[in-house]
């Protein structure tokens, strides 16, 4: 007689069902959103005052907007696997038959969704208490595409980071050490692209270089995160 | 089985253990946790480990589980070597340790439907489980807010959801009344007909269970022979300082 086959779970219902898990558990008790929300809240409070401007347009907005964002980021980044390592997460997923990866992608998606729903709080009230300009419908669609663009790369590395970060006791100051440096060419791509968008008279054109550099980073970043995940959980 | 070596029928082929260890060896750091260990477990029969804390009860378990590598030696489960072929077993492989492996915010059913869609289980399973071990009433409320005994409860649901061959119990009846412990012994007890590596500190319960008794001590095998050959004071002295 022939031994059993080995019982493997497609990778596609393995990353459903960690992306299902995910947002069922932000939705029972919020924490990651809400957390990022009020920090990005509060930090354009601080730039308010930091800056002694009632209002900012151009390239300081461009840049306020994407730095609260990076930093709000990392506040998620930080607790990103947090559940997963105190509660047994990790070992749930090492001990099903399931390709590792489908914890990177599920994870990344997941980080991906919160980070939009964080920019549907952030985007308005950066509006309501810093930026000059008002938004129109079509810088809106920009700086939504831009977010979108930018979003995925921070998904993806704060993913990865976030990962190996929590392997280690120092997870609080080894999360942000290693992002931010990977994340400078996000936000320098996400700020330069912004900026013109931002700018006091009217939305300048969407510069489709910084659009065109933030994908390939996404891109690079995708691949390259996809390829080692895998051992950042082997022991 | 009887001796800790692949075991043979009389007259008739040999039979393939379950489980099977050679000069299993596995550190953390420099400290050795498990030094060249030698176990077998046929088919269908207990392995019952005992020794004080810090012996490498709960490692052997990890290592088996395919949770950590083995640095040194040969560990074969249902015929598949590790590490290398550990994806083809993990889903015939049912750990309970100390860690129940819930979310404490997640209600015991969407626990387990997430576990059943990571072993593609058939959600009515979920049910079945969470009646047979009286949890069905509380199926949906949160775990943070269940007792030691009922999250261990769930916990047994959840290692035999995908209804494996192997299981590993890190004392199994820990936190459990003796109501409970008539309820999940169906599943992951002696009746339950699956292999078992249950972890113990109980001699005289211990080695009712199992068929053959393993004392470990600072990672070795300080005693090997069947369960029936062993006495509760040898037990008792794996525990002496």
């Amino acid at each position: 007689m022939s031994p059993p086959a080995p019982r493997t779970t497609p990778t596609g219902t393995a990353i459903l069902a960690l992306l299902r898990k995910e947002l069922l558990l932000e939705r029972k008790v919020p924490q990651l959103v809400p957390a990022m929300a009020l920090f990005s809240v509060i930090t354009f409070v601080v730039f308010h005052f930091g800056l002694q401007r009632r209002s900012v347009d151009g390239e300081i907005a461009a840049g306020v907007l994407s730095v609260t964002l990076l930093f709000a980021a990392m506040l998620g980044a930080n607790r990103l696997f947090v559940a997963d390592k105190d509660e047994g997460g990790f070992d749930a997923v090492l001990l099903a038959p399931v390709d590792r990866t489908a914890l990177f992608v599920a994870k990344a998606v997941s980080f991906l969704v919160f980070l939009v729903a964080l920019e549907i709080v952030m985007v308005p009230a950066f509006a309501l208490f810093l930026l000059g300009p008002g938004l129109t419908l079509e810088m809106v669609g920009q700086i939504a595409l831009l977010l979108l663009l930018a979003d995925i790369g921070i998904a993806v590395i704060g993913t990865l980071v976030g990962a190996l970060g929590i392997q280690t006791r120092a997870r609080d100051l080894l999360v942000p050490l290693i992002a931010l440096p990977l994340l400078v060419p996000v936000i320098i791509g996400l700020a330069r692209g912004l900026a013109p968008i931002l700018v006091d008279g009217g939305a300048g054109d969407l510069a489709g270089r910084w659009l065109a550099i933030l994908a390939l980073y996404d891109l690079v970043f995708g691949l390259l995160a996809y390829a080692v995940f895998d051992f950042l959980l082997d022991d | 089985m009887g001796d800790g070596t692949p075991g043979a029928r009389p007259g008739g082929s040999p039979v393939v253990p379950a489980i099977r260890t050679e000069a299993l060896v596995r550190r953390f750091g420099e400290r050795v946790v498990l030094d060249r260990l030698d176990v077998a477990v046929d088919p269908g029969q207990t392995l019952v480990v005992f020794g004080p804390n810090g012996a490498g009860k709960s490692t052997l378990l990890r290592v088996l589980a395919t949770l950590l590598r083995p640095h040194r030696g040969h560990v074969e489960i249902l015929g598949e070597a590790l590490p290398d072929r550990a994806w083809a077993v993990r889903g015939r492989i049912g750990l309970l340790t100390h860690d129940p492996l819930l979310y404490g915010d997640l209600s015991a059913r969407d626990n387990l439907r997430f576990h059943a869609r990571l072993h593609s289980v058939e959600q009515e399973r979920i049910d079945v489980l969470l009646d047979a071990v009286g949890l069905l009433r509380r199926a949906d409320d949160p775990v943070h807010t269940f007792s030691r005994g009922m999250l261990q409860r769930v916990a047994v649901c959840r290692a035999v959801l995908h209804d494996p061959e192997v299981l590993l119990l890190d004392e199994p009846w820990a936190n459990l009344d003796p109501a409970a412990i008539a309820l999940v012994e169906p599943l992951v007890g002696r009746s339950s007909g699956r292999t078992r590596i249950v972890t113990s500190h109980d001699p005289a319960g211990g080695l009712l269970e199992g068929d053959v008794a393993l004392g470990l001590k600072a990672g070795r095998a300080a005693l090997l022979r069947p369960s029936a050959e062993v006495t509760a004071a040898e037990i008792g002295e794996l525990y002496a300082a």
